[in-house]
């Protein structure tokens, strides 16, 4: 009997979660259920964040998407579900007209997916990080590469000390490490890319500051105008 | 344990077994901790209000009767209201008790015994606290009375605005160490008591008394429990619970105040270190061999529960010393109080580590060699062997022509 | 068992992300209750964010000298905080709709309706 893949074992528990919440989502009348779904479906999401290698993206996922954003429109849920709005029903004809849609966007999307060969899995020669690109020895990147222990055919030109190959599951690796890389590409230094030896490209690498700043400035100005959107009113007539 | 197991088993099993059998060493914790948490609950609550507390079953301290509260509490009658959402009301106890439960997955117990050695680490359980809030609203709501939904929105309003200064307090701890690896963060700490991240600078003094309130608000305890206090005036969110989904929220609430505990002791306290050496005294260390490697992380873990359990007893003490604070006191602590002290303690340590780098000069260890023996932070051989971060020295990562690499 | 042996790539995350997009889609399109709209469009931004993250990670695909790496997790991160600023103002929008008209119901907003 073949060894379990254990990351496509947990891959195929979060995926099937999140897509049966988020088809509950949609099914779903009740107001309340809907948001609950919704909460499960989104920690699920996070699982595949943290499968996939963005350990901080799905933290962030779990703190500010679900812990956040789900709260507060939970408690927009609570507000409002009232008697009649708790389950409002949609007509059937809407319903056809948005299985045709939905369906016909579903099988594109898919049948994108599937149409690529390269993406249908990580190959038997185990790809080494960012390739031409990751070759330092600097301790910053060197954990964050699935495997150096493989010297693929692509890139053994450009792959300093290569050591010979190993065990080609690339998930035998160390857990990943994206934060600290994160914290300096927010700042304007890209330290993942550090052995960018193309020149043009070199030059488009600035970080990531001022979409940073810009993306604070937007906070600030959506706080200050929902809280005055939210403002209690004085009544017009008593 | 998985690989001893795969020689007697199919893979398969072997892999599940070994993580049922860490699952339930870490169920431990909020099941037997809830027990010991309430017997040490009723003593101190008992003491401070001069009388006895239990006596009389097993013995003269009543060591049993929290068994015998539990098993009361499994046999009562499964009531629900009759306009209550059914599923919902089934989910909310769990929620909660999974969202504390997970909280415990990040934590060392000591040097590389984490559940799961994570690099963010202080940051899960930060998100993950946070997600105790879904039961409490959901609990809330689904029991089809007014009042328990009043309840569930305060309560949910109080930890989702505590969150802020607690997330700021949180940082300091990560911008003095420079990393959020619970492990790492511990390590540095190793030595003398000096060396704990509390008397690194007066800043992050500030910032533990800060995080410790902020912590008590968080998992609804001490002076701002008006969520489940109002239930001996008005009804709480868990009015309509009883029995074994009263319980999980029970242990959801002691499991969230270790859980808070322990990110507090290894934050601020040096997790599993002790005030003194002595592990590395007696040479019980993983370069002794395996079986002295063992016995000084015992040691360790015996420091770090201990640090756990004093941490939750201050908050118990705390509880029936204090009167309770009404809604707009505790939003008026958060806004006006915690969080400014939060942000200007964070940015005084960041001025004080850029000049001072050491600390007061209390430290018995530099930072260098601490991070040079990093390779005995994670017992899972796959953690790389570099630091993760040298000098607390800032490096200039920008120059003209170029981008330095930080260190 | 010969399913759970096979690694999985990146095209297994793109169906997670179409199936949750789509479900988005049709939530916004089918939902009566504005809240549900709202969850819609989380569902949306979230199967947008498993594309971003998947194409980002470099042990998902064989020609992953081609992996997004670390513009993948940013613009995921963008895409998070972008997410809740316009929950808050979408739901400060609808809270001022429930309370001058005294339904949720996207149908009853047709006062500019020709």
């Amino acid at each position: 009997m073949e060894p379990i893949n254990w990351h496509t074992f947990f891959f195929l528990l979060f995926s099937l979660v999140a897509c049966a919440f988020a088809v509950a989502v949609l099914i779903s009348t009740n107001i309340v259920r809907m948001a609950f779904y919704l909460t499960l479906s989104l920690g699920a999401t996070s699982g595949l964040f943290f499968l996939a290698g963005a350990d901080f993206v799905g933290a962030m996922q779990l703190l500010i998407y679900v812990g956040g954003t789900l709260v507060l429109l939970i408690f927009g849920v609570m507000l409002t579900a009232q008697g009649p709005f708790i389950s409002m029903k949609t007509a059937g004809g809407e319903w056809v007209l948005a299985t045709i849609v939905g369906g016909a966007l579903l099988a594109l999307l898919l049948q994108t997916a599937f149409s690529v060969n390269d993406w249908h899995g990580p190959a038997a020669a185990t790809p080494s990080h960012f390739g031409a690109r990751e070759a330092s020895s600097d301790p910053l990147t060197q954990p964050f590469t699935p495997a150096t222990e493989t010297a693929s055919v692509r890139t053994a030109s450009v792959t300093r000390g290569a050591k010979p190959a190993g065990e080609p599951s690339p998930w035998s690796e160390e857990a990943p490490r994206t934060a600290t890389r994160l914290g300096m590409g927010l700042l304007g230094a890209r330290v993942d890319l550090l052995e960018q030896h193309d020149d043009t490209l070199r030059h488009g690498m600035s970080g990531y500051l001022l979409p940073f700043e810009i993306v604070s400035v937007h906070l600030l100005v959506v706080l200050v105008g929902a809280a005055y959107l939210a403002r209690a009113k004085r009544r017009a007539r008593n | 344990m998985a690989e001893f197991l795969a020689l007697y088993l199919p893979s398969w099993l072997a892999y599940l077994v070994a993580g049922l059998v860490h699952c339930a060493l870490l169920l431990l914790i909020p099941f037997a901790g809830a027990m010991f948490f309430v017997w040490v609950e009723r003593k101190v609550s008992a003491r401070i209000q001069d009388r006895l507390g239990p006596t009389r079953v097993g013995g003269r301290f009543g060591w049993l009767q929290l068994l015998a509260d539990g098993l009361k509490l499994i046999n009562k009658e499964d009531v629900m209201p009759k306009d209550a959402d059914a599923l919902l009301f089934r989910m909310a106890p769990y929620v909660s008790f999974c969202a504390s439960f997970t909280a415990l997955l990040a934590l060392p117990f000591s040097q590389g015994w984490v559940p799961q050695h994570m690099n963010v680490g202080v940051f899960f359980i930060l998100a993950v606290l946070g997600l105790e809030v879904f039961g409490v609203i959901l609990g809330g709501y689904s029991s089809a009375s007014k009042w328990s939904l009043f309840g569930a929105m305060r309560e949910a309003a109080q930890v989702v605005s505590y969150e802020v200064p607690l997330g700021l307090c949180v940082v300091v701890p990560v911008m003095i160490a420079g990393s959020m690896d619970l492990v790492t963060i511990a390590s540095m700490q190793a030595g003398l008591f000096t060396n704990w991240f509390i008397f690194h600078d007066p800043f992050t003094f500030i910032t533990f008394w800060v995080y410790f309130t902020c912590a008590v608000a968080s998992v609804n305890r001490a002076p701002f429990d008006l969520a489940e206090a109002e239930s001996e005036l008005v009804a709480g969110f868990h009015t309509e619970y009883s029995g074994f989904r009263w319980l999980a929220f029970y242990m959801a609430e002691y499991g969230s105040m270790f859980a808070v505990s322990g990110l507090a002791a290894i934050l601020f306290f040096g997790g599993w270190n002790g005030p003194l050496p002595v592990a590395e005294l007696l040479r019980l260390t993983h370069d002794t061999g395996p079986v002295a490697g063992y016995l000084g992380n015992l040691l360790g873990l015996f420091n770090f529960v201990f640090k756990c359990v004093a941490g939750v007893t201050v908050m118990i003490w705390v509880r029936w010393t204090l009167p309770r604070l009404r809604i707009d006191q505790v939003l008026k602590t958060c806004l006006k109080y915690c969080t400014p002290l939060a942000a200007g303690a964070f940015l005084g340590a960041a001025v004080w580590t850029l000049y001072l780098p050491g600390g007061v000069g209390l430290r018995s260890r530099p930072y260098v060699e601490v991070l040079e023996r990093a390779p005995q932070n994670a017992r899972q051989p796959s953690t790389s062997a570099a630091p993760d971060r040298i000098a607390a020295k800032p490096q200039p990562i920008l120059r003209a022509g170029g981008i330095n690499p930080p260190e | 068992m010969n399913l759970l042996s096979q690694p999985v790539g990146l095209s297994h995350y793109l169906v997670v992300g179409a199936v949750l997009f789509v479900a988005g889609v049709a939530c916004m399109a089918t939902k009566r209750n504005a809240l549900g709209v709202l969850l819609g469009i989380e569902l949306v931004l979230n199967g947008a964010n498993v594309n971003f993250v998947a194409f980002s990670s470099s042990w998902l695909r064989s020609d992953s000298q081609f992996a997004m790496g670390l513009e993948g997790h940013l613009v995921a991160l963008f895409v998070i905080v972008l997410a809740a600023a316009e929950a808050a103002v979408a739901l400060a929008i609808t809270l001022n709709f429930y309370n001058n008209h005294a339904t949720i119901d996207v149908d009853r907003a047709d006062e500019l309706q020709g």
